[in-house]
């Protein structure tokens, strides 16, 4: 039997129920791991393994394993707050000072509340801005499949520890495409909820009317098991939606029988790259076989997606980030000559290079001479964006796209061009700007054997439809289950 | 506009309350200028008449009683976050008038 730390969710619950494995046994199996292979990927940020243990114990003296999460142990990308547990946003803003939280965030609370066992923080790009974990004050994230590619980001500490086995899930965040990405390139599955689906309190904003919470998972079906565990309402994040949750876990059919799939011509050029045309190509039918009808639809302002990301994006990070000053929490310095110095020297000394960039950018896109220009001009078009998606619906359930141009690049690939860096979410921040919701599935891997995504979209509040297909599709193929060689490359 | 001059990044740079250090000071002005290039391409879609959408799922202002919640959150925990001298309920800043 290989690791426990191996298993999924939900062959972990069968264990954790019938008792032949208890919830310390597999908490100790995922920080061995984590001791083996962290150093080779550097994905954990912080080891909260003694606290795990004795949440393990007290679980294990209980009994209960009546959830699906009960006993199963996760990591947190390191923007959630937890009671007690340092939270940094891996910016040395927040690091100096150790910054620890008084309180939770809503969804760790929920997933404390059904026994998940937090065991530290992973890695992520500062504050959440940067799609390779490359901003991070630790350091960048390798790849599992490949250490001299970047894990994607900004949720990159997140998915190369499920993909590692280092955990049995991960929570992320989704601004811009932050959970799918990093899936795809991590050969995991992730998805991004519709917008106010979980709840964002406690949970380090980057840009709030954009920010997205979610589960990294080894399978599709423990992704519905997450989802469903940590969304809805909440009186503490007044984005979150008044809807039902559905049980997200019995919408899986595994089949798409009668329904209507679209496939956006937009997301398909000429110059694209092969491997990743192709292995969309195969996945069509694939999912074909399994009953579903595929179409061809187009979506006239995709391309336009991702400008207007990076000017709402930036020009609500540069609001955000006005709050770290450091009055109430981080960074510090001595003498300054008065407060204006004081802010003028923690900022610079505490924020890295690139959230300066969004910080300016955003703070040029709203001032009085360029609103109009460039931040309602955005707006607008995320109105246009909005509704082709909202037409497409009329006449399909749901849309399949590629989730990357390419598989993960070479760690320092766009050094220096962050144009060249925010080119990598084309096909990622339509969904962003329409509020949908959005899941990679592994769906095929390139000659130099590294993952690739296959991206399901479904309507506003339709989880259960993504889920539904990307299982489906999981099951009628193996991509899934190939695991990284982390240990023959390494020891 | 769709270029930054070196004087522009250190304009703005002063409003976000951040210094550039001069040997960087070009870096920025060239990658931001080229983000601003990229962004440009929006002035391509017509929007006229188009209103703009600020929060994509239509949720507006949801109002409840204000209510003192101390039994979630601890004040004294939170002002215990900051990296500066506390005096009884306040946090002791540098001055403004230096």
């Amino acid at each position: 039997m290989g690791s426990l730390s191996a298993l999924s969710i939900a062959q972990a619950h069968k264990k954790l129920k019938a008792k032949e494995i208890s919830a310390q046994e597999l908490t100790q199996a995922c920080i061995d791991r984590i001791e083996n292979v962290d150093e080779a990927i550097n994905a954990v940020v912080y080891k909260n393994f003694d606290k795990a243990l004795e949440e393990a114990k007290k679980i294990d003296s209980s009994g209960m394993f009546d959830h699906a999460l009960s006993g199963i142990p996760y990591l947190t990308k390191d923007v959630f707050c937890e009671e007690g547990v340092p939270t940094t946003a891996c910016s040395n803003m927040l690091r100096d000072k150790n910054y620890v939280p008084p309180f939770d965030s809503t969804t760790t609370k929920r997933l404390k509340a059904k026994g998940a066992i937090s065991m530290g923080k992973v890695n992520t790009d500062e504050f959440t801005q940067g799609g390779s974990t490359e901003t991070s004050c630790y350091g960048v994230t390798k790849n599992p499949w490949n250490t001299e590619k970047v894990a994607g980001g900004s949720s990159g500490g997140s998915a190369a520890a499920v993909a590692a086995d280092e955990c049995l899930f991960a929570l992320g965040t989704d601004t811009g495409g932050s959970i799918r990405q990093p899936a795809a390139f991590c050969g995991v599955s992730g998805i991004r909820p519709t917008y106010g689906r979980t709840s964002r309190f406690g949970v380090m904003s980057m840009a709030s009317s954009l920010d997205t919470i979610g589960p990294l998972c080894k399978t599709v079906e423990d992704t519905a098991i997450v989802l469903e565990a940590i969304s809805g309402i909440d009186t503490l994040d007044g984005t979150t939606g008044n809807k039902d949750v559905p049980h997200y876990v019995a919408a899986l059919t595994g089949d798409t029988k009668g329904l209507k799939i679209g496939l956006p011509k937009e997301y398909f050029s000429d110059g694209m790259n092969e491997e990743v045309r192709q292995s969309i190509m195969d996945s069509c039918d694939v999912l074909r076989s399994l009953g579903a009808e595929i179409v061809d639809v187009s979506m006239p302002h995709t391309e336009y997606a991702t400008p207007a990301y990076y000017v709402i994006c930036p020009s609500e990070v540069s609001s955000n980030m006005a709050r770290y000053d450091g009055i109430r929490y981080g960074h510090t310095i001595e003498k300054p000559n008065d407060l204006i110095d004081y802010y003028h020297k923690t900022r610079t000394e505490g924020f890295g290079d690139e959230v300066k960039r969004r910080i300016m950018i955003g703070t040029y896109a709203l001032s009085a001479g360029y609103y109009d220009a460039y931040y309602r001009q955005a707006l607008k078009v995320r109105t246009l964006i909005q509704k082709d998606f909202e037409d497409v619906y009329k006449t399909v359930d749901a849309l399949i796209a590629p989730v990357t141009p390419t598989a993960a690049f070479s760690i320092g690939a766009h050094e220096g061009d962050p144009v060249a860096m925010y080119l990598e979410d084309i096909f990622l921040d339509p969904q962003v700007m329409a509020g949908i919701p959005a899941l990679s599935v592994p769906c095929g891997f390139t000659k130099e054997n590294l993952p690739l995504g296959l991206q399901v979209m479904g309507p506003q509040w339709g989880e259960s439809v993504v889920l539904r297909i990307a299982d489906a599709y999981e099951k009628a193929t193996d991509w899934g289950e190939r695991k990284p060689n982390l240990y023959e490359r390494h020891f | 506009m769709s270029s930054l001059s070196s004087d522009d990044v250190r304009h703005i740079a002063k409003l976000c309350r951040l210094t550039i250090k001069d040997e960087q000071v070009d870096t920025f002005a060239t990658e931001m200028s080229s983000i601003l290039g990229f962004i440009n391409k929006l002035k391509e879609v017509d929007t006229t008449g188009v209103e703009p959408t600020p929060q994509a799922t239509g949720i507006t202002n949801r109002f409840r009683e204000d209510e003192i919640c101390n039994d979630r959150i601890d004040p004294k925990d939170l002002l215990d976050c900051s990296g500066l001298p506390i005096m009884g309920n306040l946090i002791q800043t540098p001055s403004a008038h230096g």
